[in-house]
């Protein structure tokens, strides 16, 4: 139903920076997540779309058109809130239909189109319940409809489910990413939580202190991390740095860790000083020859894997392997690390290098 | 029913509390009562010492409070048998019904300037507090000070100033001043306590709303106002009652055309001084509308006393 391109978007509240130049493009249809720690930007980021806020500088546009400083009624895009903000004097049927009556549209089709929607979110028996009364997930389900009821081109969603506990969550999960399927619309969705936001986005921005850190297809910002920031916010345990010295150059696929040489995808970039090998715990295997060693720290038991937590030359480091492995606490092992997945960061910066694994994905706001 | 409960009282001091309460529910209401078995006494019975409180009742206080009599001849009386029930009570002082008095044209202005300053304050009020509770207004914090400080003498001290620029601007003895002098009086009390119930209000509400398709002002009408319905009722409250009971400038300003109710009622003279049944039935009658209004809204009055402490 709907493009939005976010072109240079700045906001500032007095002295206080919310949003610093961001960019990035929302395709038609997509499930879209904003992610980033509190205070990032995020909200602001999408209220700034929904017309909550305007921008202090900077271009929006919604399928081509200009609408960053209209107000909310003139861009039809639904807006659902974290806390849900039912009118708590209407009935779950008048909250409904309250988006389509200020369209001026005749009380029958009101009627039936409250219906309809009723029926998919299935709350067709709550509807002349005042909405005081209501469960989390009846409440979510009324604000998921006020949003879908006037078919809007797009979706503005503020961490919709942070207000319910956690096994409901994941059940409401399944059931927001279904419905956005069965509808297709473009759907902006805010959340703190990165597993929410892997599991439900077809593509991210991670935020940071007013800046856009990296956005693109969840795997990719996985895999291939454009900041150290991204690597260390995304996956649990996050991404391994082992801090050293050193000059790497254009075309070398070979660095100096302690001595010992790693090989790492072929860089496109070099670099020099402090520089930092990023490497994920579960691309870390433990074997008892290996030229580079650690000491094991502790282990912690999670089913299916255990997590290792290894005292080596370059700091302390996670590494995560099968739970049928034989890690004791004291003992010194090899570390391997899975050269294809490495990347190599400057800690000046915190920028990764570019090199063959991520060349093309790295996109900074 | 536990004797262990810590968080429910024990019988014993439930009756307790409750034997207070209606004591002094007892003490505050023989005042009230006084008066109103007064307006039911005869003039003498509401003067005798000690006072009476069994009596026989009569109407001759209210029929003394709303009408204007004269003393007549025996030839005129004996010519002219009484017209109805009223005529025949002041007959026993020789005494005829001759037209209305000013009670109802008083009781009348006290009606309009109390509602209509009661209306004016909390409307000015209503938009005020929604702008500072929203809005971000230069200097937000010293305006609402300035507004406070209009309480912080009382209105009476200022009131030869008043009646000075009163008699310039003509507003003296007029509906419209009397409004507008205790809407001044009332404004920073409404500002204050109506910020308090809309800084309450989640602003999601509103954002919803105009996410919705409504304007800032459908916003706040549509969905504020319902909202901030206990606020304005007891706002409401509060300001009536003021401007209901207010003696002092309605003394000083009003004389003909717009006194009020409260100067009017102690003035009323009857048969060789005050005419007492006549007062305390006049002040009966006085007491009738706060009383519906306030019992009509008590259930939002007890939340505006205690409002801020109770989280929605």
């Amino acid at each position: 139903m709907a493009e939005i391109v976010i072109k240079n978007v700045r906001k500032e509240f007095g002295d206080f920076i919310a949003v610093k130049e961001s960019s990035f493009t929302i395709e038609d249809g997509e499930f879209f997540m904003l992610l980033g720690p509190s205070g990032c930007g995020k909200t602001t980021t999408l209220r700034m779309i929904a017309g909550l806020e305007l921008p202090t500088s900077g271009e929006i546009f919604l399928d081509g058109e200009e609408i960053g400083q209209r107000p909310p009624s003139e861009r039809d895009i639904a807006f659902v809130f974290q806390m849900f903000a039912l009118y708590p004097h209407m009935n779950v049927y008048k909250n409904l239909s309250y988006p389509l009556v200020s369209q001026g549209m005749p009380r029958a089709q009101v009627r039936a189109k409250v219906d309809e929607v009723a029926t998919i979110l299935g709350i067709k028996d709550i509807l002349k319940k005042p909405v005081g009364g209501l469960s989390g997930g009846d409440r979510q389900r009324v604000a998921l409809g006020r949003a879908i009821v006037r078919e809007p081109k797009a979706f503005m969603m503020d961490e919709p489910l942070g207000a319910l506990d956690a096994e409901f969550r994941e059940h409401m999960a399944e059931e927001l990413r279904a419905l956005h399927d069965r509808m297709g619309a473009t759907t902006v969705y805010v959340t703190h939580d990165q597993l929410e936001a892997m599991q439900m986005g077809d593509k991210i921005v991670v935020m940071n202190n007013a800046v856009v850190e990296q956005f693109g297809k969840p795997q990719d910002i996985y895999d291939m991390p454009a900041t150290m920031f991204v690597a260390d916010f995304i996956g649990s345990p996050s991404m391994n740095f082992l801090n050293f010295q050193g000059k790497v150059a254009k075309g070398e696929e070979l660095v100096t860790l302690a001595d010992q040489t790693m090989s790492v995808p072929t860089l496109r970039e070099g670099a020099s000083g402090d520089l930092v090998f990023g490497v994920r715990p579960e691309h870390i295997n433990l074997s008892d020859d290996g030229a580079y060693r650690g000491k094991i720290l502790a282990t912690e038991y999670l089913g299916t894997t255990q997590i290792i937590t290894l005292d080596t030359p370059n700091g302390e480091v996670k590494a995560r392997i099968a739970s049928d492995q034989l890690a004791t606490v004291g003992e010194t092992v090899g570390l391997g690390f899975n050269a294809k997945t490495v990347t190599l960061f400057d800690k000046a910066t915190g920028r990764a290098l570019r090199s063959e694994l991520n060349e093309g994905v790295l996109a900074h706001g | 029913m536990s004797a262990y409960s810590v968080t429910e009282p024990s019988t014993r001091s439930k009756w307790f509390a409750g034997s207070l309460v209606i004591l002094y529910a007892l003490i505050t209401m023989i005042p009230l009562a006084w008066i109103m078995l007064t307006g039911f006494k005869s003039p003498s019975d509401a003067i005798s010492y000690p006072p009476k409180v069994v009596f026989e009742p009569t109407l001759e206080g209210y029929v003394n409070l709303f009408t204007t009599r004269t003393r007549q001849t025996q030839e005129f009386l004996d010519a002219n048998p009484p017209q109805n029930w009223a005529d025949e009570i002041v007959r026993e002082y020789d005494m005829v019904i001759v037209g209305p008095s000013k009670f109802g044209e008083r009781f009348l202005n006290s009606v309009i300037i109390g509602f209509g300053s009661t209306f004016l304050s909390v409307f000015l009020g209503t938009l005020a507090a929604y702008a500072f509770s929203r809005f971000k207004i230069p200097l937000a914090d010293d305006l609402l000070f300035f507004i406070l400080s209009t309480r912080m003498m009382p209105p009476i001290a200022v009131a030869i100033p008043i009646f000075l620029m009163y008699r310039n601007l003509g507003l003296s003895d007029t509906h419209l001043g009397m409004i507008l002098l205790y809407t001044a009086v009332n404004i920073s009390l409404a500002v204050w306590l109506l910020k308090g119930f809309i800084d309450e209000i989640p602003r999601e509400y509103e954002e919803a709303a105009l996410i919705d398709g409504y304007t800032r002002f459908q916003a706040f009408y549509k969905v504020v106002l319902p909202q901030a319905a206990t606020g304005i009722a007891s706002t409401a409250i509060f300001c009536l009652i003021f401007a209901w009971n207010e003696y002092a400038f309605a003394v000083l300003l009003t004389s003909a055309t717009a006194q009020t109710a409260p100067p009017f009622i102690p003035t009323i003279i009857g048969v060789g001084g005050l005419d007492w049944p006549a007062v305390a039935a006049g002040a009966t009658i006085f007491l009738l509308p706060v009383m519906i209004f306030t019992i009509l809204l008590r259930k939002h009055l007890l939340r505006g006393i205690t409002f801020g402490a109770v989280r929605k």
